[in-house]
């Protein structure tokens, strides 16, 4: 039984589904429970938390990437794969905390200073929280000063920080040096990105890692939780 | 259930009403005076029956014919306004109706030239480590086999509605007696959609329709899901009617055979370059055609057969990549649909010799122009290159990807009460959500096909890839089966229909 439904929750991850209300692929699913009322239903079972990420999310979420390496995934496909995982982690959270599971770490997300286009930032939150990180979204035109606030108060491991403009660009090297004169910068990595950024701005700037797409900003994340 | 084309919700047009019929009287003005050169003796008979002003040019070896309005109007009275053409799978079948613009895109037509292509690395000479691979394009003669693959291919080409023979088999055992049977046997043998051609030898014309008959299921079959169709451009422009096709014309009309009357004047040369003369002219020459088809057999299916085209100025031959091209032929369709009929119109030809950005943009500025006008049958579309006289495969492939995207673009747009109030609630939706993106609703329309794809040969950001990736796509297409004429009907058509050669034989042992 337990088995089944870790099952179900992994086969509507693919899918994509969230809840009753998703049609599915194909339409035909409305009413058949998505992943909040299946996660929902395999905790009333007592079924262990950690087995439902590991088995269910985390399999899931392989498979969506390697559909989406042989382009029969999209980024919308991938985009609903991840966001039913992040409703899922909202829901096993509590649980996983009792249960000693940690998230895969804490990552602060913002466009800077001057910057309102947040199209960008929001799918890399979503793709992150998918991939099973912690992720504390501040929305856009965020100032080094707060950015700086929330280090200092919730000490997350990764910063990500999105620009789409070459006017705000320099924003993100404000950010960096803001940290640092608060002596901040040797406690958290910061990544950046955005269209008119690249790997040889984030080195000029000193930030820690590029991603060109959110796909490669979590491998950035991956490649530095590893190294660290 | 008929393949589903696309059916064009709001067609563009050139001319007006009172252009349409100022056109429509310059043509019976022409058909009267000067009239027609008739050069085959059983039609200028059938016109002076039916009372026509027929005078013998003995001195020019021909009729002049005067053809009165009445006569081509009772003509048009009994021309079908619908026109299936069948296929062996029925699924394939097109309906050609005259009062809708659905169209179909096909191949066509019968080139010498098959560009073969290869994919070659060049190293920089400035800089040694620099290598790139390009796309490499080596014509060669055109063969049965080649007419083979070119069939299969197009089975597997999702917006190929119907098929006519892009290469002309040049073998050395094809001769003007075994041509017809082996082209129409090659293709029928490779895919399951509509086959269109011209008949190279009248007298092998009972052999090919008695081939359809045998893969139909005889005689009623085939008139009830008419596989194959012909062409015959009937008159040599401008308005002299060929001895031989205007025969083939006859003889496949008392046949019951879907005929399409085409004409293909050059602006210029054997037409006048402008508009209003060369459509008035075309459209003389093919209602001339009609008038004669329904003359020998009343309700017989013909299609309007518009293939006009401008002189080169360099050159004088045939040129496609103009917009002269399009307005001719927008100006044809139109004429079609002012008489009702489904029309055979152009586009897709390409001017330069090779695939390339020159191809590309001629190719698409017909493709869309012509198929946003409403034409029923657009032949000439897929790999055509050098003004009709090359066909490359690969670029057929890139073709069928630009089609399709043609095709989406032309459907109608789907705006009522459903649509909408489902679209509010869809905003509504997201404002209440974090992120405000309406990504998750792509889903459900990518997979009914209402979203489109992304761009199937795109390279990796940096390269053009697109003929390496289409050349890929290609073989891969090339690789995959096609359902062949079943066993016992192919063993029947090789003891029936002589002159087809056993390599052609699926079945056939060793």
């Amino acid at each position: 039984m337990t088995d089944d439904i870790i099952e179900q929750i992994k086969q509507n991850v693919i899918q994509g589904r969230m809840d009753k209300e998703d049609e599915g692929f194909d339409g035909g699913m409305v009413g058949q429970p998505g992943v909040k009322e299946l996660v929902q239903q395999a905790l009333d079972m007592g079924t262990d938390p950690r087995r439902m990420v590991t088995e269910g999310l985390t399999e899931a979420m392989s498979i969506v990437g390697e559909r989406f390496e042989a382009k029969d995934y999209f980024i919308p496909d991938m985009l609903a794969s991840a966001e039913t995982v992040g409703e899922a982690m909202d829901i096993l959270a509590p649980h996983l905390a009792k249960s000693g599971m940690a998230t895969k770490g804490k990552v602060i997300m913002a466009t800077v200073k001057g910057d309102l286009h947040d199209i960008g930032k929001n799918i890399v939150s979503i793709i992150l929280k998918g991939a099973g990180y912690e992720v504390n979204d501040m929305g856009a035109d965020v100032t080094p000063e707060r950015i700086v606030a929330i280090v200092t108060e919730e000490k997350p491991d990764f910063i990500g920080l999105s620009a789409l403009l070459t006017t705000t660009m320099m924003a993100m090297k404000e950010t960096i040096e803001s940290l640092a004169e608060a002596g901040l910068r040797d406690k958290v990595k910061v990544i950046i990105g955005g269209a008119p950024t690249s790997a040889e701005f984030a080195a000029e700037i000193g930030a820690d890692g590029y991603g060109a797409d959110a796909f490669q900003a979590v491998r950035v994340v991956e490649e530095l939780k590893q190294r660290s | 259930m008929p393949r589903e084309g696309v059916l064009v919700h709001r067609i563009y047009e050139r001319l007006s009403k009172d252009q349409m019929e100022r056109i429509h009287n310059a043509s019976m003005e022409i058909l009267t005076r000067p009239g027609i050169m008739c050069y085959n003796k059983e039609a200028a008979d059938i016109f002076s029956s039916f009372g026509a002003k027929v005078n013998a040019l003995p001195s020019s070896g021909c009729w002049q014919v005067s053809i009165p309005e009445a006569l081509v109007l009772g003509a048009l009275e009994t021309t079908p306004k619908v026109v299936k053409l069948g296929a062996r799978s029925e699924e394939n079948s097109l309906i050609l109706d005259g009062s809708e613009p659905r169209v179909y895109f096909a191949s066509g037509s019968e080139t010498n030239i098959w560009l073969d292509m290869r994919v070659e690395s060049f190293v920089s000479k400035s800089d040694g480590s620099v290598e790139i691979k390009l796309a490499t394009f080596h014509p060669r003669r055109g063969m049965l086999a080649d007419l083979c693959a070119a069939a299969r291919l197009g089975e597997h080409l999702d917006n190929l509605d119907g098929f006519i023979r892009p290469v002309n088999i040049q073998d050395e055992d094809i001769t003007e007696e075994n041509k017809d049977v082996n082209k129409f046997f090659a293709c029928l043998n490779n895919m399951t959609k509509h086959i269109m051609a011209g008949l190279t030898s009248l007298d092998k014309l009972d052999e090919v329709v008695r081939m359809a008959e045998l893969i139909a299921g005889g005689k009623e079959e085939l008139r009830r899901n008419p596989l194959i169709s012909f062409i015959t451009c009937v008159f040599k422009s401008p308005l002299q009617l060929v001895d031989d096709t205007t025969q083939k014309c006859i003889e496949i009309t008392r046949r019951g055979v879907p005929l399409v009357i085409s004409s293909s004047p050059q602006g210029g040369s054997t037409a006048p370059i402008k508009e209003d003369g060369m459509v008035a002219q075309i459209n003389a020459e093919i209602l001339g055609g009609i008038t004669l088809s329904q003359l020998v057999s009343p309700g017989a299916s013909v299609i309007y057969g518009s293939v006009p085209t401008r002189a080169g100025l360099d050159d004088l031959a045939d040129t496609y990549g103009v917009p002269e091209f399009n307005n001719y032929n927008i100006d044809c369709v139109q004429m079609a649909r002012f008489y009702g009929l489904p029309c055979y119109s152009t586009a897709g030809v390409a001017d330069v010799k090779v695939p390339g950005i020159q191809a590309t943009v001629e190719r698409l500025f017909s493709q869309i122009v012509i198929a946003l006008c409403g034409a029923q049958y657009i032949h000439y579309a897929f790999g055509l290159l050098d003004k009709t006289a090359t066909f490359c495969p690969v670029q057929a492939v890139v073709d069928d990807a630009h089609i399709g995207m043609v095709k989406s673009l032309l459907r109608a747009p789907k705006v009522d009460e459903v649509e909408v109030a489902a679209s509010l609630e869809q905003i509504r939706q997201v404002m209440t959500t974090p992120n405000k993106l309406f990504v998750r609703y792509i889903r459900p329309k990518l997979r009914s096909g209402e979203v489109t794809l992304p761009y199937p040969f795109e390279g990796d950001k940096v390269t053009d890839d697109v003929f390496i990736r289409a050349h890929e796509r290609m073989q891969e297409l090339l690789k995959r089966p096609v359902e062949h004429i079943p066993p016992e009907t192919s063993e029947r058509i090789f003891r029936e229909v002589p002159g087809l050669l056993p390599r052609l034989n699926t079945y056939r042992e060793g």
